[in-house]
This record gives C-alpha cells, structure tokens and sequence, in this order.
C-alpha cells in the first residue's frame, strides 16, 4: 500500500481508503441486454439459487453471492458477463445511441466493448480496437457469446489509428479506456502495486496522451469522447485530460453519476490543471465498496 | 457476370468478403449467397428470413460466413465483423453456437428440447443416447429457463445419440 501513501493529502478520510483498498472485491456482473432483460437474467439467477443485489446506480449492474459467477446458466447463455461494477461506468457516460458509430481505443478484452453495443441495442457500429493481438481473441470470444453483432475488430496502434477499413471517416463518440498503472485494482489483484514505480507511470503517460489526442481527432463536432483508468495518479488522469485541452479542440463537460465519488484534481504537486477538471470524476474504492476509477467527458470542437 | 466459373475470383483466407444476394451474382466459385444462408436457416430451423434483415454476412477464410449488424467497411483488413453463424465447407452446413444462442430463439424446426439434466451434460460436451423422432443432423438443442425455452448451442444427431457441439472453450460444468 506503500506507493498510495502519496494521495493521503486529496482523499478524504484516507484511513477509511486504505481499509478499503486491502479488503477483497466482491463480485459483480452486468446483465447483458442483446440476449435478457434484467427482470429474464435475475429470474434465471433465482432459478438456480444465486444470490444477487443490484446497484442502486444501475440496474445493470448485480452484484453476486458467488465465488463463480462464469458457472451460472445465466452466464452459459449470455445473459450475464462478468464486470467489476466500476468498470461499467465508462460506457454509460459515454451514452452512445442506437445507430452511431462508436470508437473503443484499448478494446481488450472487451467487457466495455459489448457494454456500449448493448447500449446501442446492438444496433449501429461499434470498433473495437486494442493494440495487442493476443488480448483481441478474448475480445472476440465475449463478443461472440455475448451475441454483440455490431461489432468490428481491428488491430492497431490507437496513437495513429487509421480510419481506412471502415466505411466512414469520424466517430460520433469514442471511449478511451486507457492502459494504465493500475493501482485501482488492488482489491481485485493484490500484486497491483508490486511493480510501482513513478516511472511506470511516467512511461505510460505519453502513450496515454497520443491515444486521447487521436480520439478527440477521430470524433466529429459535437460528438463525446470519455476518458477513463482504473488508477489515483493524477499524471495518468487529470494531468492527461488537461494536456489534451491545450492541443485539441474540446472542452471537459459534466456528467452525471449516481455513485459517490470524489471531484477531479485542479493542481498536484506544483502543477495546475485546467478548472474544469472538477467535473471528472474520481472514485475512491471506500465510497461505494468497489474498485478505483478515473472518468472525464469531453464534449468535441465545442 | 458469368457463372462458369472460368473468370470466378478466388476467396482468399484472411480478408473478408460480402456475401452476393444469390447465387447468379457470386464470383468466387462455390461461395455461399446471402440467399443461401438465409434460406438454411429458414429450411432447416424455421427461423424467418426477417430475423436477419438488418445484417449483412460474409466470408472469411474457407466457408466461414459471418453476420454483421453495423456498417459496411471500406476495405477488408479487419480482425473480426460481428460473429462467426456458419460453415458452409462440409456436405452438411454447420452453425454455431454462438450464432444459435443469439438467433435461434426464433427457429420453431429441428429444435430438441433437453430437461435440465441433459441440459447440464450437454454443455459440459458429453454426447448423450436420447430419443428424437424428427431428422437426423444439426439440430438446435434448447431447454426452459425462467419460463421460456432458452437454446443452448448445437447438436449432432445420429443414431439415437446427441452429440454436444459446444466448443471446449464455451463448455461448462454446471
């Protein structure tokens, strides 16, 4: 926990953040609407006697009185896929619409992916793009049993990603789910901070940089770019957020979220970001009993 | 174009092409129609063609045909587009789990309906002797969950036994 200490002076009641963060995560799923409803996916979980609540800020969302939430007939059918509840965030931010077309830069392994096709109803396109082949078959493979039919893969460097294999030059909305230090995760991977080091994530600055650049550029007028982590480190969130203000037309716009959370950084150590920073959002995992989150909306050449 | 197959392009393994409408507009030889598929999947399983109106299918690689809800791309250098329903290289064409899961819901043919025991036998890939007096083949197996009939994936049938067509990495012990 050493490398959190740095945060003690912007989260509040840090004792009660650190007692979260060494406390194991529970399970949670998300109902996946291309093949059930949630009243069909709850039914089917009653059926065979699992326990479940759902979030209060997504019905969506259910958290599980299971170890194994992959062996439930609700998840053999499709009917629920497996997704910290903090990771179903980013997507309903974003709120894509039925019929858009939709950009998902860091796309594997993809529960985020089939979460905004779900949104769109499985209508529309949505890209799903990730860097690294390997990562893409997990991706695939959740498409598929998840029944996601609008969905198209590719496979290339976000930073300079080419619109040439699609039929259509700019996205109506584009999600950068950034990789990242990761230090949010704690609860899910004890080994999280093991290999912390300020340089880590200095290194995954820049790449986090280019990959917010070429989204707000890939977007059209008007449409939404959300950019998210699941890390506390101001470099890899607001720090990030502001240098694209600075070089790119767009401007950070407010949301709204129904979980408890915390406003995002103006100034970290010396450095000053942009004020509208304070309508990101940063999620603290004692707030709401979940992973850490970092999530800014920005509205494109507005 | 002509269909004689003299001037038929070749499919080639790692690109994805379009289905053409029918069979007279194909030009690579021995490559389903959007016709075709269509109509296998009405003839064997009774599910109707408007299920897949706003999809477009197409192949990549031999005889692998894929359904696909969103736009058509510019150029065919993708990794996936939408999901895999179909190979068409056999004599008997076969689709997939996934596919069936996702549209079989619809088909009202060649569907055998499992307790939930053989359900649980079913996905963890074991083959099972049951009785089935309708047609022999790929049939849809399915079973009631939360008080609708839920398909599971694909099974063979022959010889008064279902095989299970789950692949390994969708199996379940349940």
């Amino acid at each position: 926990m050493e490398p959190l200490e740095r945060y003690r002076p912007v989260v509040d009641d840090f004792e009660a953040f650190l007692e979260a963060c060494r406390r194991p995560l529970g399970t949670a799923v998300r109902v996946n609407a291309i093949k059930a409803s949630v009243d069909r996916a709850t039914a089917t979980l009653e059926e065979e006697g699992v326990g479940y609540e759902q979030a209060d800020w997504n019905p969506r969302v259910l958290r599980l009185e299971t170890d194994s939430p992959g062996s439930t007939w609700a998840s053999f059918h499709g009917f629920t896929h497996g997704q910290e509840e903090v990771s179903a965030v980013p997507p309903v931010v974003l709120d894509p619409q039925p019929g858009e077309r939709v950009w998902d830069a860091c796309a594997a392994p993809g529960g985020k992916t089939t979460q905004l096709a779900a949104l769109m109803d499985d209508r529309g396109t949505v890209v799903g793009n990730d860097s690294n082949l390997g990562r893409l078959s997990a991706l695939r493979f959740n498409a598929e049993r998840l029944g996601a039919t609008s969905i198209v893969v590719t496979n290339q460097d976000a930073r300079n990603y080419s619109m040439n294999p699609l039929a259509f030059d700019e996205f109506d909305r584009a999600l950068v789910d950034a990789p990242c230090s990761c230090e949010g995760t704690i609860r899910k991977n004890p080994d999280a901070l093991d290999d912390w080091s300020i340089g880590h994530v200095q290194s995954v600055v820049g790449i986090q940089k280019g990959i917010l650049r070429r989204a707000i550029q890939a977007t059209r007028e008007g449409g939404a770019v959300v950019y998210s982590t699941c890390t506390f480190a101001p470099e890899e969130n607001e720090a990030v957020v502001d240098y694209a203000l600075e070089r790119e037309d767009c401007r950070v716009v407010p949301f709204d979220l129904g979980l408890m959370h915390s406003p995002g950084l103006t100034e970290w150590e010396g450095e000053e970001y942009d004020s509208s920073l304070e309508e990101a959002a940063r999620i603290y995992p004692h707030q709401n009993d979940t992973g850490g989150f970092f999530v800014a909306k920005l509205e494109v050449g507005a | 174009m002509s269909d004689d197959g003299a001037d038929l392009e070749q499919n080639v393994g790692q690109r994805f092409d379009r289905l053409p409408e029918t069979s007279d507009e194909r030009t690579v030889e021995g490559r389903a129609s959007r016709e075709d598929v269509v109509g296998y999947f009405e003839e064997r399983f009774a599910i109707p063609p408007e299920t897949f109106d706003d999809h477009t299918f197409w192949e990549k690689g031999s005889g692998k045909i894929w359904v696909y809800a969103g736009e058509s791309p510019s150029t065919v250098e993708l990794e996936a587009l939408g999901m895999t329903c179909l190979r068409t290289r056999q004599e008997h064409w076969k689709p997939t789990t996934d596919a069936i899961q996702r549209f079989g819901r619809h088909a009202t043919r060649n569907v055998i309906e499992l307790s939930r025991e053989e359900a649980e036998r079913f996905v963890d890939g074991a083959d099972q002797d049951l009785e089935w007096d309708g047609d022999w083949g790929y049939l849809i197996a399915a079973h009631q969950v939360a008080g609708e009939l839920e398909p599971l994936g694909v099974g063979l049938y022959i010889h008064g036994e279902l095989r299970s067509m789950v692949p390994k990495g969708r199996q379940r012990d349940l």
